[in-house]
C-alpha cells in the first residue's frame, strides 16, 4: 500500500466513476461530485457503461466475477484521464486491489496503468484541482465520518477534512473513537449480522453525542449504514455525501 | 455447518453479556490509549515499522537454514533441541521429559504454543499437574478457561470477577477486590510451588540462529522463575519464531511491548543461551528447547499467505479490531483469537473449523494499521475468504472450498451476468428505480437495526445523460 505524494497538475478532462451505490441510492452525490470538477474548468465524462468495481465480490471470495465485472470498468476508462471516484471504498478498490486482482494474468499491467490514475474525489478537489471553497449557507454543526479505506487505505481524511474547514459557517465535530469503523462491511453486515448491528448502534450514539446537525461522509455504504440505523430509532440527524454538502453550500443557485 | 452455527452462537452470547461487552471495550480502550501514546513520532513508528517488517520477512526467506542453524547452535550451547511436526508429538516430547525426570509437577510461564498444543490437558491426563504462573493464565486455570488474549490473557474478566474467584477458590484468603491484594495472595500462592517445581516450561519470543540464543519477553518475572529454579526447563515455540542474528532484537524488542501494552520495555527481558554452565551458581541443569510445526510449513510454501508467519504476537492487532473488541476472545473459538487469529487458525486447523473466521472481519484495515511487523491482515483475510469458496483445489490451505454454498454461488454468478453487461446493469437500474415503490422495507437482517435504502428516483446514468455529461 503505497500512499500518493506526487500530484500531476490541472487535467483538461477527467473520468467520472460514480460507484454502482451512488447510481442507485444517492445519485445527488455523484451529480454534485461532477459539478464540483466541472466548476473548475475541468470536463467530467461520464461512461455510460460503468457498472460496480467488483468489491463485493471480490471481498466475498469470488474473484472470478469480480475479475471479470473489473474487466469491464477498464474497458470503458481507456483514455489517458484521471479517473475520479466519490468513494474511499471504491477508490481503493480500483486503485489498491487491481493490480493484485490482475496478478499473474495477461491483464497485469493494463491494471497496474489504470489504477495509477484512480483518485478519489476530495483528494483530487485538493491536490489536484486545489479548489478554494466559498460558504454560501447557514451555520451548521457538522460531524464528519471518515470510511475506514478513506482512511486508512487512501489516506483522504485529510482531505475530507481540509474541505468541511474551507466553510466558514460550519462548525466541525468530532467523534468519539472517531477511527472506529461503522460496521458495514458489506456482506458483513449481513453475515454477521449481529455484531454490525452493535457496531452501528455505537457509531451512531458517538455520533449523535457530538450534537451535530449533520452527518456527512465521503462513502455512501457508511452512510445507508449509519442513517439507517438512525432513522430506524428515529434519531434526528440526516446525512449526506461529503460531495452533496460541499456543493448544496457553495453554488449560488442552491441559494 | 455445525461449526458456522456454533461460532455464531458465540458470538450471540457475547454480544448480549454486559459485562464481556464492558471488560472488553474498556481494556481495549485503555491499550489503545497506552500504544498511541508509547509512539509519539509517527515517522519513527513507520521506520520501526519497516525495520521489524525487514528482520522477520529476511528470517522467513532463509527458515529453513536459520533453523538448521538454531538448532547447530543450541547443541553447541548445550541446549537440547527436539522437532514436533504435530502438537501430539510435541505434547509426547514435554511428556517424555517429564517421565525421564520422574517428575509430575510442572509449572509454566505464558506459552500460547503450549496452549496451541493443548499441553496442560494432556499433562493432567497422564498425571502431571500443571501450574500457570503467569498472573492472567493462573486466573483463567482457576477458572477453567482459555486464554482470552494473547498478551491478557484473562482481560475478559473484569477485577470483582477475580476477587470471586478467588475467594472461591482460596477461601482461607479473606476477601479482597483491591488489585495489588489480589496479585499479592497470587504470588504468594505460586512462590511456594517455584521450589518444589522440578520442570519449568516457557514459550519463546525470538530465537536467535546466529548465537542460539532463546529470548523471552515478560513482566512478572515468573518467566525468569520458570526458567532458573527447576532443574530442567523446557521451551516450546513455533518453527517460525526465529530470527537471523543478535543484532536483530534491539529493533524487536523496541518495537514489541510498545506495540502490546504500551510499555517502552518490560521489567523482564530474558536470555537464554545454555543450562548451568559447572562454575554457575544457578540455573537449570538441562534446556530443552521443542520446535513445533503444526503447520507452519505448509504456510511457509504460499508467497502471500508467509506474511501470516510474521507475527511476533503482540496482540496490537486484536486490541484495535472493533470486531474482538464487542465479541471478545473466547467467541472466536480458536487458540489466537482477533485478526491474526482470523488468518492463522484456518490455516493451521483448516477452513471447515475456522472457515467462518476470515468472514468476521469488516476489513476495516485497523489491524494491519498497527500490526508491528506489517502483515497486510486485511489482504489475508480477503485471500482465505478466496480459499473457503474456492473450487480449482490447488492451494495448500486446507478445507479449501469446505465453505462454498450453491446458492450463494449462483448469486455471486448472477451478479456478474448484470455487472459484466452494461446495457443489462442499465435495464436493471431502470426498473429498479421504475419500480422503487416495490422495493419491501423490510430487508432481513439489514432492517432489523436499519431502515431500508431508498432507490432513487432517477440513477446517476440518466442524471448523467440528462445534465449532458459526455460518456467518452
Ligand atoms: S499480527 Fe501483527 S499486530 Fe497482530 S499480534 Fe501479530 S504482530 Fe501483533
Amino acid at each position: 500500500m503505497s500512499l500518493r505524494t506526487n500530484y500531476p497538475g490541472k487535467p483538461e478532462r477527467v473520468y467520472f466513476f460514480g460507484t454502482c451505490l451512488i447510481d442507485l441510492l444517492y445519485p445527488e452525490a455523484g451529480l454534485a461530485g461532477m459539478q464540483l470538477i466541472q466548476r473548475e474548468g475541468v470536463q467530467v465524462i461520464f461512461p455510460q457503461n460503468q457498472t460496480c468495481c467488483g468489491q463485493p465480490a471480490w471481498n466475498s471470495g469470488y474473484r472470478n466475477e469480480a475479475r471479470s465485472v473489473a474487466l469491464t470498468q477498464m474497458q470503458c476508462f481507456q483514455q489517458e484521464f484521471p479517473i475520479v471516484v466519490p468513494s474511499g471504498s471504491c477508490a481503493g478498490m480500483l486503485r489498491e486491489h487491481y493490480p493484485e486482482m490482475f496478478s499473474g494474468t495477461p491483464q497485469h499491467s493494463a491494471a497496474l496503468a489504470f489504477s495509477s490514475r484512480v483518485y478519489e474525489l476530495t483528494e483530487f478537489l485538493t491536490q489536484v484541482l486545489r479548489v478554494k471553497l466559498e460558504d454560501l449557507g447557514k451555520p451548521v454543526k457538522v460531524a464528519l465520518h471518515v470510511s475506514c479505506s478513506a482512511r486508512r487505505e487512501m489516506g483522504v481524511s485529510g482531505a475530507h477534512q481540509a474541505l468541511l474547514q474551507q466553510l466558514k459557517n460550519v462548525e466541525l465535530l468530532e467523534p468519539e473513537r472517531k477511527e472506529e469503523c461503522c460496521g458495514f462491511g458489506g456482506t458483513f453486515a449481513v453475515k454477521h449480522a449481529e455484531i454490525s448491528a452493535a457496531m452501528v448502534e455505537e457509531k451512531a450514539n458517538a455520533l449523535l453525542a457530538t450534537g451535530a446537525e449533520t452527518l456527512v461522509s465521503g462513502d455512501c455504504g457508511c452512510l445507508m449504514n449509519i442513517t439507517g440505523n438512525l432513522n430506524h430509532r428515529k434519531r434526528d440527524l440526516p446525512g449526506c455525501h461529503i460531495a452533496t454538502f460541499l456543493w448544496e453550500r457553495t453554488n449560488a443557485a442552491e441559494h | 455447518m455445525q461449526q458456522s452455527i456454533d461460532f455464531h452462537h458465540r458470538v450471540g452470547s457475547a454480544l448480549h453479556d454486559p459485562q464481556i461487552r464492558s471488560n472488553f471495550r474498556q481494556a481495549m480502550d485503555g491499550l489503545m490509549y497506552k500504544r498511541q501514546h508509547s509512539f509519539p513520532d509517527a515517522d519513527e513508528l513507520l521506520r520501526l515499522r519497516l525495520r521489524s517488517a525487514e528482520i522477520r520477512i529476511n528470517a522467513l526467506s532463509r527458515l529453513p537454514e536459520l533453523l538448521e542453524q538454531l538448532e547447530t547452535r543450541c547443541s553447541e550451547n548445550g541446549i537440547q533441541v527436539h522437532w514436533a511436526e504435530t502438537t501430539e508429538q510435541a505434547n509426547a516430547i514435554v511428556l517424555d521429559i517429564m517421565n525421564r525426570h520422574d517428575a509430575g509437577m510442572l509449572i509454566k510461564g505464558k506459552s500460547m504454543v503450549s496452549e496451541e498444543m493443548e499441553l496442560n490437558h494432556y499433562l493432567e491426563q497422564h498425571g502431571v499437574t500443571c501450574l500457570e504462573s503467569d498472573l492472567g493464565e493462573f486466573i483463567v486455570q482457576l477458572a477453567g478457561e482459555p486464554p482470552s488474549h494473547i498478551v491478557a490473557p484473562a482481560i475478559h474478566k473484569s477485577r470483582q470477577q477475580i476477587a470471586r474467584l478467588f475467594s472461591e477458590k482460596f477461601p482461607e484468603i479473606p476477601y479482597s477486590d483491591d488489585v495489588d491484594t489480589l496479585t499479592r495472595s497470587a504470588r504468594e500462592i505460586l512462590r511456594r510451588k517455584f521450589h518444589a517445581a522440578p520442570v519449568g516450561l516457557s514459550g519463546v519470543n525470538f530465537a536467535v540462529a546466529e548465537t542460539g540464543t532463546l529470548c523471552l519477553v515478560e513482566n512478572e518475572g515468573n518467566g525468569r522463575m520458570c526458567t532458573t529454579i527447576p532443574p530442567v526447563h523446557i521451551a516450546v515455540t513455533g518453527i517460525e519464531k526465529v530470527v537471523e542474528k543478535l543484532s536483530d532484537i534491539p529493533p524487536l524488542l523496541s518495537i514489541l511491548p510498545r506495540s502490546a501494552t504500551g510499555q517502552h520495555i518490560t521489567t523482564y527481558f530474558n536470555m537464554i543461551s545454555s543450562p548451568r554452565k559447572p562454575d554457575e551458581r544457578d540455573g537449570p541443569q538441562e534446556v530443552h528447547l521443542v520446535l513445533l510445526d503444526n503447520g507452519r510449513s505448509r504456510i511457509y510454501q504460499d508467497e502471500q499467505l508467509i506474511a501470516t508467519l510474521r507475527c511476533i504476537r503482540c496482540g496490537a492487532c486484536m486490541n484495535h479490531c472493533p470486531v474482538y473488541a464487542r465479541i471478545g476472545g473466547h467467541a472466536y473459538g480458536s487458540t489466537i483469537p482477533g485478526p491474526i487469529g482470523s488468518i492463522l487458525e484456518p490455516q493451521k486447523a483448516g477452513l471447515e473449523q475456522f472457515g467462518d473466521l476470515p468472514t468476521a472481519s469488516t476489513l476495516c484495515g485497523a489491524c494491519g494499521a498497527v500490526c508491528p511487523v506489517q502483515i497486510p491482515i486485511p489482504n489475508l483475510l480477503n485471500r482465505l475468504r478466496y480459499e473457503r469458496v474456492r473450487q480449482d483445489h490447488t492451494g495448500a490451505t486446507p478445507g479449501q472450498g469446505s465453505q462454498r454454498n450453491p446458492w450463494e454461488a449462483r448469486i455471486w454468478s448472477s451478479w456478474r451476468w448484470m455487472h459484466a453487461n452494461p446495457w443489462l446493469y442499465r435495464l436493471g437500474t431502470r426498473v429498479a428505480t421504475g419500480l422503487r415503490w416495490l422495493i419491501p422495507q423490510r430487508l432481513g437482517a439489514w432492517t432489523r437495526v436499519r431502515s431500508a435504502p431508498r432507490i432513487a428516483k432517477k440513477s446517476l446514468h440518466t442524471l448523467a445523460r440528462q445534465k449532458g455529461f459526455t460518456h467518452e
